[in-house]
């Protein structure tokens, strides 16, 4: 994570880390998750799933810090996320 | 079951219909009522706001008559003998909900106390023209049961016998008062909590994992659950399946539309409750009911005293309707005579039931007061022959 | 491109996994309430899930009763309050929510909603407002803006719309907040705001309407419709209450508007039959509250 000047608890301080688990047959390709994803983790992509929807993919997996937000906005229960490194 | 006896208020009384049907409603261990006044039904509402906080029981005067027939449904729901009240105008409001109640399969009672119509008509006068409105009022197919009290006496019993047969079928059931029995004052007795027998709800004894909310063994009656206790059920007014799910398809709505209505027409036997009286031997049969089956006995004895032989018929039970009992007698006697507070309404069942074996003559009356006991002499008269 | 293999959603234990996919269109915001919704049914602590029932009408939002897991009940357009009044009057113990539409809460259901707000029936009830009646086809809502296009107002609507939260205070709900789908977080914590407080609680929820409401007003995707949100929604808690307007296409105040308390329709009936009956009377329901309410009168 790039910071402009380093924090003093920097040690201290851990960043969750999270993994992103896309369920595609669920997903409608609405978009909300890859426009409003904090670290921009998300992308929609070109790939079809089996309703012919255009579903995201996960573009930067060592970005997602296991915030819940695409779990929460998206409207199909299609995305969520897990956290890593024991958090 | 034995009704609860802080319900109950034994003993000998003097009692108007409305205040009967109260007691009646009380003793059967009602504890929910959501209402909302329209004359001549309001004294029921009155005296259970009076008696209600006692015993444990929750009156709420609701914004209109739908919030009401809304209301008890929930009230069934979360556990609770519900009954609501009303006259035309509010039971014509309560018609969709009435259907929701009969989709939901909800036990509880809608209490009618007709008066003089159509639109606000005479609201303080006696009526009996909602009859065939009990029975075909709200849209779809269904069936529906409604009892007719002639008594405060009766109006206590049946009202008793409305909760027991809802809780038996999970219907909603009507009690199709009228205004002269509602507002009539009459010795009313009512016994101890011990010899009153009431129909307990069928809860269901599965488990959650295993429990369908509409999946009914060959009584097609499904069980009942009560909201919050883990079953986890959905219900809905759309078609819907064992699951209650809604499932919007022809095969789905003959299955649950089909049940709903052998429910009772398969159990009318059971159901039907008439009193016969000379119908042996009998030229003329009188059907009525309500205050008019009082009304017609003066009447009767009179064409009895002259030599007629005159049965008659009290319905107590008049959904749903006896067809096969009439359609037998039709067969044996010259004509029936139908004395009813409007224009036509259970005669066209006796005159459709009958299936021309035998003439049905209607002694009608517009309504706001009941019938001359000389028409219905006359009218016998002229079936006689 | 990753492939991740299926595992249970977080949320699933709360639906009726037996009818996902649900009906509602691709970026309706519908979906995204009932996520927060379930969010903030994860945190609330007040009773156990068994004793929580949801009462929805008809429409689209109707049909969110069919979808959660609980004691759900789909009852007729809109009746749901008058039927979540009764299911938390014949028994007090349950936490009824009720989650329907603007068209089915405030229109038909106008005079019910009106009136549990004034008694302060402990009822929470959800309103998801997407400006018009997209179920039936789009015909216009009393929540409509003004000049917004509707199939029943084809030529612009010229009626003057309700504001929600002001109809809800000045009824006299105790707690009155508005959101919209975007503010995920904000609405989740209202929501458990809402299911924690005792009495009339009311949460509207703005959110995207793309089939009906943005095609007929050409308003673009569900996700154009948060992106406008995102720029013109203004967070003023506490604003005045009259003040809360919607125009169309232009700002929206958002925030918790009414946080305050009043004796529920229960307590009332208890405080004032207990004084005046003393022992004759039994407290019907949840026991005395530790918090003193005034009693009515």
């Amino acid at each position: 994570m790039k910071f402009w000047r380093k924090p003093l608890d920097l040690d201290q301080v851990h960043i969750p880390r999270g993994e992103v688990h896309i369920i595609v047959e669920r997903c409608k390709g609405c978009g909300f998750c890859a426009e409003y994803c904090p670290k921009g983790v998300l992308e929609m992509s070109n790939d079809f799933n089996a309703k012919g929807y255009h579903p995201p993919y996960v573009k930067v997996q060592q970005e997602c810090v296991n915030c819940d937000l695409c779990e929460r906005i998206c409207p199909e229960f299609a995305i969520f996320c897990i956290a890593v490194n024991g958090d | 079951m034995k009704a609860d006896p802080k319900g109950v208020l034994t003993g000998e009384h003097y009692l108007d219909g409305d205040y009967a049907c109260a007691e009646g409603a009380m003793a059967a261990g009602c504890r929910f009522v959501a209402g909302y006044p329209i004359t001549p039904s309001t004294e029921v509402v009155e005296r259970m706001a009076l008696r209600f906080p006692f015993m444990g029981g929750v009156f709420i005067q609701m914004e209109d008559e739908m919030a009401s027939m809304n209301a008890i449904l929930g009230g069934a729901w979360g556990g609770k003998k519900t009954m609501t009240v009303t006259s035309g105008p509010g039971f014509s409001l309560m018609m969709e909900n009435l259907g929701l109640g009969v989709m939901m399969e909800v036990p509880c009672v809608l209490v009618n106390v007709q008066r003089g119509g159509p639109s606000t008509g005479l609201p303080t006068m006696v009526g009996q023209a909602d009859m065939m409105q009990a029975r075909w009022g709200s849209h779809g197919d269904y069936e529906i049961i409604a009892l007719s009290p002639a008594s405060p006496q009766e109006a206590f019993e049946y009202t008793i016998e409305a909760f027991n047969l809802s809780e038996t079928y999970r219907v909603p059931v009507l009690l199709m008062m009228d205004e002269c029995v509602g507002h009539m004052t009459e010795k009313v007795v009512i016994p101890t909590a011990d010899k009153i027998d009431l129909v307990p709800r069928k809860l269901t004894k599965l488990p959650p994992e295993k429990y369908l909310p509409y999946k009914t063994d060959s009584s097609m009656v499904p069980e009942m659950i009560v909201a919050g206790e883990g079953y986890k059920i959905h219900t809905t007014g759309l078609t819907h399946d064992e699951r209650g799910y809604p499932v919007m398809t022809p095969e789905c709505q003959e299955k649950l539309v089909r049940r709903l209505v052998d429910k009772i027409r398969k159990n009318a036997e059971k159901i039907i409750h008439i009193e016969e009286t000379q119908i042996q031997g009998a030229d003329v049969v009188v059907m009525a009911y309500g205050i008019t089956s009082r009304v017609a006995q003066p009447a009767i004895d009179r064409a009895r005293k002259e030599g007629m032989k005159v049965g008659q018929i009290k319905l107590i039970t008049v959904w749903p309707f006896p067809e096969k009992r009439v359609a037998e007698l039709s067969k044996k006697i010259k004509a029936w005579v139908v004395p009813e507070i409007n224009y036509g309404q259970v005669s066209l069942e006796v005159e459709r039931c009958a299936g021309g074996k035998a003439r049905t003559i209607l002694v009608p009356h517009g309504g706001g007061w009941v019938h001359d006991p000389d028409n219905i002499y006359k009218a016998i008269k002229e079936a006689v022959k | 491109m990753e492939q991740i293999v299926h595992e249970e959603h977080p949320m699933e234990s709360y639906l009726r996994m037996d009818r996902i996919p649900h009906i509602w269109c691709p970026t309706c915001g519908i979906g995204t309430t009932v996520s927060c919704f379930i969010s903030a049914l994860k945190k609330y602590e007040q009773r156990s899930l068994e004793k929580v029932a949801i009462v929805s009408g008809i429409g689209c939002t109707g049909r969110v009763a069919g979808y959660v897991k609980l004691d759900s009940f789909h009852t007729t357009h809109g009746r749901a309050i008058p039927f979540a009044t009764g299911l938390k009057l014949a028994n007090p113990d349950l936490k009824v929510i009720v989650f329907s539409g603007d068209g089915d809460l405030i229109s038909i259901g106008g005079n019910h909603f009106i009136h549990a707000a004034r008694r302060n029936m402990d009822i929470t009830v959800i309103c998801i407002n997407n400006f018009i009646y997209a179920m039936t086809g789009g015909q216009v809502a009393p929540t409509t803006p003004l000049t917004a296009l509707a199939s029943t107002s084809p030529h612009g609507n010229f009626e003057q719309p309700f504001s929600l939260p002001q109809l809800a205070a000045s009824c006299g709900a105790v707690y009155v907040a508005r959101w919209t789908a975007l503010h995920i977080r904000r609405m989740t914590n209202a929501f458990l705001e809402a299911l924690n407080k005792r009495g009339f609680s009311f949460v509207e929820i703005i959110t995207p309407c793309s089939t009906l409401y943005g095609r007929r007003n050409r308003l673009g995707t569900g996700l154009d419709l948060m992106k406008f949100y995102y720029d013109n929604s203004e967070i003023q808690h506490g604003a005045d209450i009259r003040s809360l307007d919607i125009e169309f296409q232009k700002k929206i105040i958002i925030g918790k508007f009414i946080d305050r308390e009043r004796p529920t329709f229960i307590d009332s009936m208890n405080t004032h039959l207990k004084g005046k009956y003393g022992d004759k009377y039994e407290w019907y329901g949840e026991k005395i509250p530790e918090v003193p309410v005034k009693a009515a009168g």
